[in-house]
């Protein structure tokens, strides 16, 4: 079948079976590979996009239902090659190890500090628990998320 | 403390530098091993084995050919060589010299859950997946051996036809049981830690196609480029016609060390001639690639009245799963680390690793010398009890100090700052926090620990490295070594820009690819910043000399007063400069080339002998460590929360102090889900736990606070005088969170992982006691 929908605000037409995730259709039809597969089970938080402004673990959701929606990648947050305000944090802040993380874990940072679910280190936390990292412990990812709903570039 | 605070002014060397790799990886621009494809490629998937212990009575792949789209199935018959053989150096006592014998695919008989069986190549992933399915297999059973103990009975059943024991390491130190005799107290416990995965985000993955003349070459996640040996060896090719590339890697961690999917690819493109791709999924990766030991630990330690120790008595017996991989190095380990970081006259090590029909296990982080600390830790706690002491003050009184030599034989060479890690952790660690409600329990513990970095002496290590200028002034670095996260590559470009002056910015490194790039080894034993770093180091100084003597002859000057700057060399004091588009001229018109191959090569020694008298050097040096955790326990749920956690060690010189904190930081977390929740967990050799939905690493909700702590002693044998720092992290957290659940609660759990049920077991046991006495 085939799915229409804007990707980082491109029209986009992918033609897939209708069993394929959207993280699948990203990656193997429409050449996407900043969503990342950590576990294909909705729990690791790599392969978070946004649909119309939701962050959503692409995994989990099925490529016939973004037909019609916005979906936003980490490789569209920037604007003309600038970074996002929150990669700079991440980047500066030593955020960023593997990386493989990396993108999931930013679209569902910059979705907390959007909705304020990032008031406090604590909450900061919790809208981070559906993303997993093994390499950092954490605590400059937290760092970076709220030097950036505080405005303070490193 | 005088000498850790010596410190030399440098540039680039000692700066939070931004890594060079991260403004990539943020934006989703990295192209990791799953995220490369070429055109026409195949997929390629495994059938692995249902049964932990069978016979392979009928493998039958005429249903999965038949499916439309599969190109084609293997079985161990056509694998040019499936027997794979490692040497692994050094020897064991008893066992002798060992070979690590593992098949690509099993023949005849399986001996674990999840082993490979077949392997399909197809023209998509679905068509793959359904050929695997399609698979028909007749399995005849075999008995399953899921315990370790049981693995020594004379009749259980043999798992390998030279018996059940992998490895075994022994030593006595002194006379131990006339050590024990004679101490004023003595305390036993026995300990025991888990399996564990790895749980690197990224899982296994790579492609790989016949590139010019036919070289195959592989692109996959990997901790090792010269695993291209072993797949020619696999092929039946000379060495020199595989290449291996490896990516930015998505974690490491040792559980890329041994082979995943390199030897699958190989097969495909060696035998279609086609493309190909294979990437695990993440129930592979949980299910069936090689773990960490699990380890059951029995301690006597004595010490005197004062509280200096006597005698040390400690058995290990570690379950190697069912194939030898590299279990026989990772005892070792555990051998030399057995005693801790603590003096000790009389000690006697029996070290047994044995093969059961669980997962192979094998490389993982700390790589048992992380393992025993749960024991030499949970010792010093007990002994500290026993004696009326404070944990700390009986830690100092036993320490050791540089000059010393550990039970093994391993002399300690460089300065011992424990005291200091001590204080630091102290200092920082403030009063203790009040329970946050009734029936909650706060308690502080402390861990300190020794492990080693760089590979055993007797290997021989040595790393390569290139460096040259390009025409433009600009800066290459040439080296196989593969970037596994930690700031592997990035490290190498700040020393070459702290020797050579060229900024950050205007060096380029090319990484990770065994025909192209110098080898440098492998990103394991905490060796890559140590060797590779030495190596680059190397480079870097010989050809600052060289273009320093073209530049003083140049300017007229001595070549002493030649200093490097960012667009190029002037001298010091003086007016004189030259940029480098105009030293590489000049460079040229003498004939002097502005590049070097550099070798660093780690310290030699004698290897280890089948004899009970050897004693001698095992490694380079050591990183130490002190860490403290406060826990609160829930006494209801039994459920440990760690509020607070600090975490000191010497690294000698940071590089880059971020990514030292990078490296403490994610070592406590890991090593914190160690403590508390990772579990895989086996039902007769059935892994139960291939999901991270029941195998549960740490999330930003459950690791506290980290307060990292660098000491810089200025004493390290990498460059700079730099430690490692990539495995010391994780040996504390464990002992740390077990020595706080006691000062909670008055319990000694000495069983991984602490988790809500054994801790809530544990407290109504004691209360249950405590009403059947009242």
């Amino acid at each position: 079948m085939i799915v229409g929908f804007t990707l980082n605000g491109s029209p986009q037409r992918c033609e897939v079976p209708a069993h394929w995730t959207l993280l699948r259709m990203l990656r193997d039809a429409a050449g996407r590979t900043d969503a990342k597969h950590g576990c294909g089970e909705g729990v690791c938080g790599a392969c978070a996009v946004f649909v119309d402004g939701v962050a959503v673990n692409s995994c989990s959701v099925l490529a016939p239902q973004v037909e019609g929606a916005a979906v936003e990648t980490v490789a569209g947050l920037g604007a003309d090659g600038e970074l996002h305000p929150l990669q700079t944090e991440m980047v500066a802040r030593g955020g960023v190890q593997c990386g493989f993380c990396t993108p999931g874990m930013v679209i569902s940072a910059v979705e907390a500090v959007r909705i304020g679910a990032a008031g406090s280190e604590e909450e900061i936390r919790h809208s981070l628990a559906g993303n997993l990292c093994r390499c950092t412990g954490y605590g400059k990812i937290v760092g970076a998320v709220a030097a950036y709903r505080d405005g303070e570039p490193e | 403390m005088s000498a850790v605070e010596v410190k030399t002014r440098r540039r680039v060397v000692g700066s939070d530098l931004t890594r060079h790799d991260a403004v990539e990886k943020v934006q989703g621009r990295t192209a990791y091993a799953a995220d490369f494809s070429l055109p026409g490629m195949l997929h390629a998937r495994l059938k692995r084995s249902d049964y932990a212990h069978a016979r392979l009575a009928r493998v039958d792949t005429s249903a999965a050919e038949a499916i439309d789209g599969v190109v084609s199935v293997y079985t161990a018959a056509d694998v040019p060589r499936n027997t794979v053989w490692v040497d692994v150096p050094g020897q064991t006592l008893e066992v002798g010299a060992l070979k690590a014998r593992s098949n690509v695919l099993a023949d005849e008989v399986v001996r674990y859950h999840g082993e490979p069986i077949a392997l399909v190549a197809a023209e998509t992933e679905d068509a793959a997946l359904a050929a695997v399915d399609a698979i028909a297999i007749d399995y005849e059973p075999l008995a399953v051996v899921d315990d370790a103990e049981r693995a020594l009975d004379p009749d259980a059943p043999r798992i390998h036809e030279t018996g059940n024991m992998l490895a075994h390491w022994e030593l006595e130190e002194g006379d131990v049981e006339a050590g024990l005799d004679a101490a004023e107290a003595m305390v036993e416990s026995e300990y025991r830690t888990q399996f564990v995965d790895h749980a690197y985000l990224e899982p296994e993955a790579g492609v790989s196609w016949r590139d010019t003349d036919g070289v195959i070459t592989i692109r996959a996640a990997t901790q090792v480029v010269e695993h291209f040996r072993d797949v020619a060896k696999i092929l039946d090719l000379p060495d020199n016609r595989v290449r291996l590339i490896t990516p930015y890697v998505g974690g490491g961690f040792g559980g890329k060390e041994d082979m995943t999917v390199e030897p699958y690819l190989g097969i495909v493109v060696a035998l279609t001639g086609r493309p190909v791709r294979m990437v695990w999924s993440r129930q592979e990766s949980l299910m069936a690639r090689q773990n960490r030991h699990a380890v059951r630990m029995r301690y006597r330690t004595g010490a005197d009245a004062g509280g200096r120790l006597v005698a040390m008595d400690v058995d290990i017996l570690s379950d190697g799963g069912a194939y030898a991989l590299l279990s026989a190095l990772v005892l070792l380990y555990s051998t030399t680390c057995a005693a801790g970081p603590y003096r000790c006259p009389n000690v006697r090590i029996r070290a047994r690793t044995v093969y059961t029909n669980h997962t192979p296990c094998s490389a993982m982080r700390g790589f048992g010398g992380m393992q025993v600390a749960l024991g030499y830790e949970g010792q010093m706690d007990l002994l500290a009890a026993e004696l009326g002491i404070d944990p700390l003050e009986l830690r100092r009184l036993n320490f050791v100090e540089r000059g010393d030599t550990l039970p093994i034989g391993q002399p300690l060479e460089t300065t011992v700052e424990l005291p200091a890690l001590v204080d630091a952790v102290t200092d920082r660690l403030g009063p203790l926090p009040e329970p946050s409600g009734r029936r909650r329990a706060v308690g502080r513990g402390f861990a300190c620990n020794l492990q080693p970095y760089g590979r055993c002496v007797w290997l021989n290590d040595w790393s390569s490295a290139w460096i040259g200028f390009e025409l433009d002034g600009t800066l290459v670095i040439r080296i196989a070594v593969p970037d596994i996260g930690g700031g592997q590559a990035s490290s190498l470009i700040q020393i070459a820009s702290e020797t050579l002056g060229v900024p950050p910015e205007r060096i380029a490194i090319h990484i990770g690819d065994s025909a192209l790039n110098p080898l440098t080894g492998t990103t394991t034993a905490t060796r890559q910043l140590y060797m590779s770093g030495n190596a680059v180091l190397e480079a870097a100084r010989r050809l600052r000399e060289r273009l320093a003597g073209v530049a003083a002859e140049l300017l007229e000057v001595e070549p002493e007063r030649i200093e490097f700057a960012a667009e190029g060399v002037r001298e010091r004091d003086g007016s004189r400069s030259l940029d480098f588009k105009a030293l590489l001229a000049a460079c040229a018109s003498v004939d002097v080339a502005w590049h070097v191959l550099a070798t660093y090569r780690a310290p030699k020694g004698v290897p280890w002998q089948a004899d009970e008298t050897w004693r001698g050097r095992v490694f380079p040096d050591f990183t130490y460590g002190c860490h403290a955790a406060d826990v609160e326990i829930d006494l209801d749920s039994g459920q440990a929360r760690v509020l607070r956690y600090v975490a000191a060690h010497d690294v000698g010189q940071a590089i880059n102090p971020q990514s030292v904190e990078g490296q403490i930081e994610g070592g406590v977390a890991m090593g914190l889900g160690y403590a508390l929740s990772e579990r895989l967990v086996f039902e007769e050799g059935q892994n139960l736990t291939g999901s991270f939905a029941q195998y549960l690493i740490p999330t930003a909700v459950e690791v506290p606070d980290i307060t990292p702590v660098i000491l810089e002693s200025g004493e390290g044998k990498g460059p700079f005088n730099a430690r490692g720092i990539g495995e010391p992290p994780i040996g504390p957290p464990a002992p740390a969170v077990a020595a706080a659940i006691h000062a909670a609660t008055e319990l000694r759990l000495t069983e991984l992982p602490f988790t809500p049920e054994r801790i809530s077991a544990a407290i109504g046991a004691r209360e249950e006691a405590a009403d059947a006495t009242s």
